[in-house]
């Protein structure tokens, strides 16, 4: 192996680092928006539900790089969409790369959500009626952190599964770790250094986060004690 | 854009058959690559909860990297590099010249290597859900390994494992719309074909879609009956 | 060879490794084989495209195949993802390329080319409606020639000024504008030559620069919704049209191919089959 020419690939790569972290970022926060709004359209009413369902099925149950092409290439063959007030945003790879990503999101992070909610024991939430709480303040206080430690485990993954996914966001131009690690390869030819480098520089971040989300498990699991934690502090 | 839609059929213009044998193409390597995942997840999960520690080491780091790298990379890099390694080996054994490896072998060999990663935990949670009494009960009972394995270990984590495994192969079908770089020629790689060649990227991408949802709602279905039967062959066992 | 230990060992774990892949892997050769594979992208019209029974269709597949009669070998097309293709090549899965690939030093240091079977020559396509008007049209600019070059460069960029333009990556168009025109434009790069076309036509970037050959067809494909405009430019890098791509071991195929295609080049046929497709000639002179 070529030292130099590892040495000259890493900041190329790395400097494609910031694009990958912001499309992860804005599409778990993209993602999670929609995801509440499934949820409350679930709880809301059975055709609500069914929609809800139907989201789900439409995004699990296809592959993200072929929503990433339709949304990326199908707007285009429409002249009233290239003519309506949508296109200057459809027109932008990022933005189409991001809604993708962000709608895909939403769907797995929604079914995490609704498992995480029906996992607050029933004798909790008893509980909480039984000693006044109001329904918002039981949701607050009670069942959403129930839910949150609940669905974190999952959650994690998802993250991980998301910062993974940001790499099709190549195939529409973005220059992300792998766009540039894919345009390196074109210029010169030399795929297994340049895209094992990218590898290591992926398996680096998915193994901080989950390092961070099992540090944050860990601190709120149940049988940490956590009056005395705080008041040692 | 009605008229379109004869495209999609199977007549003279249309491109239904084509898409009809990529499809089975899809499900084809998707099925290998599953196959093979459950190989590696099972010889992982053993070894993971009672090999030896040099091959418990390996099969985490295997697990790490698999599950650490994005699925197109791993199969960037299995592409790239795959052809390299087989050439490098069979020199060893005298063979001269490069080595080819078809685009779907290529394919199910690097979806496989990334389902396996994720079957490795599905295995290795079923097991360690099996109460360990029974464990315990089989081998005072005098079972062999391979008898404990047949007749206690398989059947009562299969149906723990079945919805994990159904999630495993649901996600071996989409990563398989990444293989076009094999060369292969699946549903993925059919639809942009068409695409290009026809000029109406948005009536082919829907088709993509539609065609992966039934696929993956049809095999879920098979999966959840598995499922269903397995739970109710339990039922009389936890009665008694 | 005498049966040593080792030999044998060799030999019978080479053989448990046949049996085992027999069918996934098949060794390649270096003299012309029997079937000569080349692959092509299938979804760039005209040059090559599929039809819905399956065929791959267009110039290059019919040049192709008047190479295959001409030099008596057995030539097969097969589709195969751009990202791929060059590994591909390398690798030996086929035994050519033939996509509108345009001869660049960077690529002849990987692989070999046939001689040119397209004018090497670049230029700019836009959209006829609401496009960048771009000077010099029908003007062709050799490279060498620096009093030349300077002011249509300082033109074009006064007219491309704040536009995005469209390039496939690792191209001699995209040194082009990296060396020409980076200050007053936007590049953004592209895997494959078809998808900056798309993007032209969905109007997410202003102008692109191809090959004078691929521009052709464009206009072609969009039924005179892109027009060609602005300098054309050849000499130097940009001159060198495209070509087939070989392995660099592969004398013998290169040399029957060569020939064929001369010889097409020479008594017109090429021509032909590029009036046929392309309604214009896009082929070297003879």
């Amino acid at each position: 192996m070529d030292i130099h020419f590892l040495l000259g690939l890493i900041p190329t790569l790395l400097s494609g680092l910031p694009l990958t972290l912001e499309l992860t970022v804005f599409s778990l926060l993209g993602g999670g928006v929609i995801a509440l709004l499934l949820n409350g359209l679930r709880a809301g009413s059975i055709v609500g539900a069914r929609v809800a369902d139907f989201y789900v099925f439409l995004f699990r149950g296809s592959p993200l790089l072929l929503q990433i092409f339709l949304i990326y290439y199908a707007p285009g063959q429409f002249s009233f969409i290239r003519h309506s007030f949508v296109w200057p945003f459809l027109r932008e790879p990022y933005v189409c790369a991001l809604l993708a990503l962000m709608l895909n999101d939403a769907a797995y992070t929604s079914e995490i959500i609704r498992a995480g909610l029906r996992a607050a024991p029933r004798g909790a939430i008893e509980a909480a009626v039984v000693g006044g709480m109001s329904p918002l303040t039981r949701l607050r206080r009670v069942i959403l952190p129930l839910a949150f430690r609940q669905a974190l485990p999952a959650y994690g993954i998802e993250i991980t599964g998301m910062l993974k996914s940001t790499s099709l966001a190549s195939v529409v131009t973005l220059m992300d770790v792998t766009g540039i690690a894919s345009a390196e390869v074109s210029q010169t030819y030399r795929a297994i250094e340049v895209f094992l480098t990218a590898a290591v520089i992926y398996l680096v971040l998915v193994t901080l986060v989950t390092y961070g989300v099992q540090r944050l498990e860990g601190w709120l699991s149940p049988t940490r004690t956590p009056l005395s934690a705080r008041s040692a502090a | 854009m009605w008229d379109d839609l004869t495209l999609l059929g199977f007549g003279a213009m249309g491109w239904g058959h084509a898409l009809f044998t990529a499809a089975t193409t899809t499900v084809a390597v998707s099925a290998c690559a599953f196959a093979l995942g459950l190989a590696i997840g099972t010889l992982c999960a053993w070894a993971k909860l009672s090999g030896p520690a040099p091959l418990r080491r390996l099969a985490e780091v295997y697990g790490v990297v698999l599950r650490g790298i994005p699925d197109l990379l791993v199969i960037y890099l299995f592409y790239f590099g795959g052809r390299q390694v087989a050439t490098t080996v069979a020199g060893l054994f005298g063979h001269h010249g490069p080595v080819e490896i078809s685009g779907f072998a290529a394919g199910a060999i690097a979806i496989g290597l990334i389902s396996g990663a994720g079957q490795t935990e599905v295995l290795r949670g079923a097991y360690q859900a099996i109460s360990p009494g029974t464990l315990e009960a089989a081998k005072v009972g005098g079972m062999t390994r391979w008898t404990m394995f047949r007749r206690i270990i398989a059947p009562q984590a299969l149906p723990t494992a079945l919805p994990g495994l159904n999630n495993q192969w649901q996600s071996a079908i989409k990563e398989s719309a990444l293989v076009s770089v094999t060369g292969l020629v699946e549903t993925m790689r059919e639809v942009g074909i068409a695409a290009g060649s026809t000029e109406l990227p948005f009536l082919f991408y829907a088709a993509g879609i539609v065609i992966y949802l039934i696929i993956t709602s049809l095999s879920g279905l098979v999966f959840r009956t598995a499922e269903w039967r397995a739970m109710r062959s339990q039922m009389p066992a936890r009665a008694r | 060879m005498s049966l040593t230990r080792s030999n044998f060992l060799r030999a019978s774990l080479l053989g448990a490794a046949g049996l085992a892949t027999g069918p996934f892997i098949r060794a390649a050769r270096a003299a012309i084989p029997a079937v000569v594979h080349i692959a092509t992208e299938a979804a760039f019209p005209p040059f090559n495209m599929q039809s819905p029974d399956g065929k791959i269709i267009g110039f290059e597949p019919d040049m192709v195949a008047e190479i295959a009669r001409r030099s008596r070998l057995n030539c097969v097309m097969v589709s195969q993802a751009w990202d791929g293709m060059i590994a591909g090549l390398t690798g030996g899965k086929y035994e050519a390329v033939c996509d509108s690939i345009s001869i660049t030093p960077k690529r002849e240091q990987v692989i070999a080319f046939t001689v040119p079977y397209t004018t090497g020559s670049s230029g700019f396509a836009v959209m006829k409606d609401g496009g960048p008007v771009l000077p010099g049209n029908g003007t062709q600019i050799v490279l060498d020639d620096d009093a030349a070059t300077k002011p249509a460069v300082a033109a074009l960029a006064k007219a491309l000024s704040g536009k995005i333009l469209g390039v496939q990556v690792a191209t001699i168009q995209n040194d082009f504008l990296t060396k020409y025109l980076k200050d007053s434009i936007t590049i953004r790069t592209y895997a494959s030559g078809p998808d900056v076309y798309l993007d032209l036509t969905n109007g997410r970037i202003d102008a692109l620069m191809a090959s004078s050959t691929n521009i052709a067809a464009f206009v072609k494909r969009s039924k005179g919704d892109m027009i060609r405009t602005g300098f054309t430019f050849t000499g130097g890098v940009l001159g060198l049209g495209s070509a087939i791509g070989l392995r660099q071991d592969e004398v013998e195929l290169k040399a029957a191919f060569d020939t064929a295609l001369t010889g097409m080049i020479k008594d017109g046929t090429l021509r032909g089959l590029s009036m046929k497709w392309f309604g214009t000639d896009i082929t070297p002179a003879a």
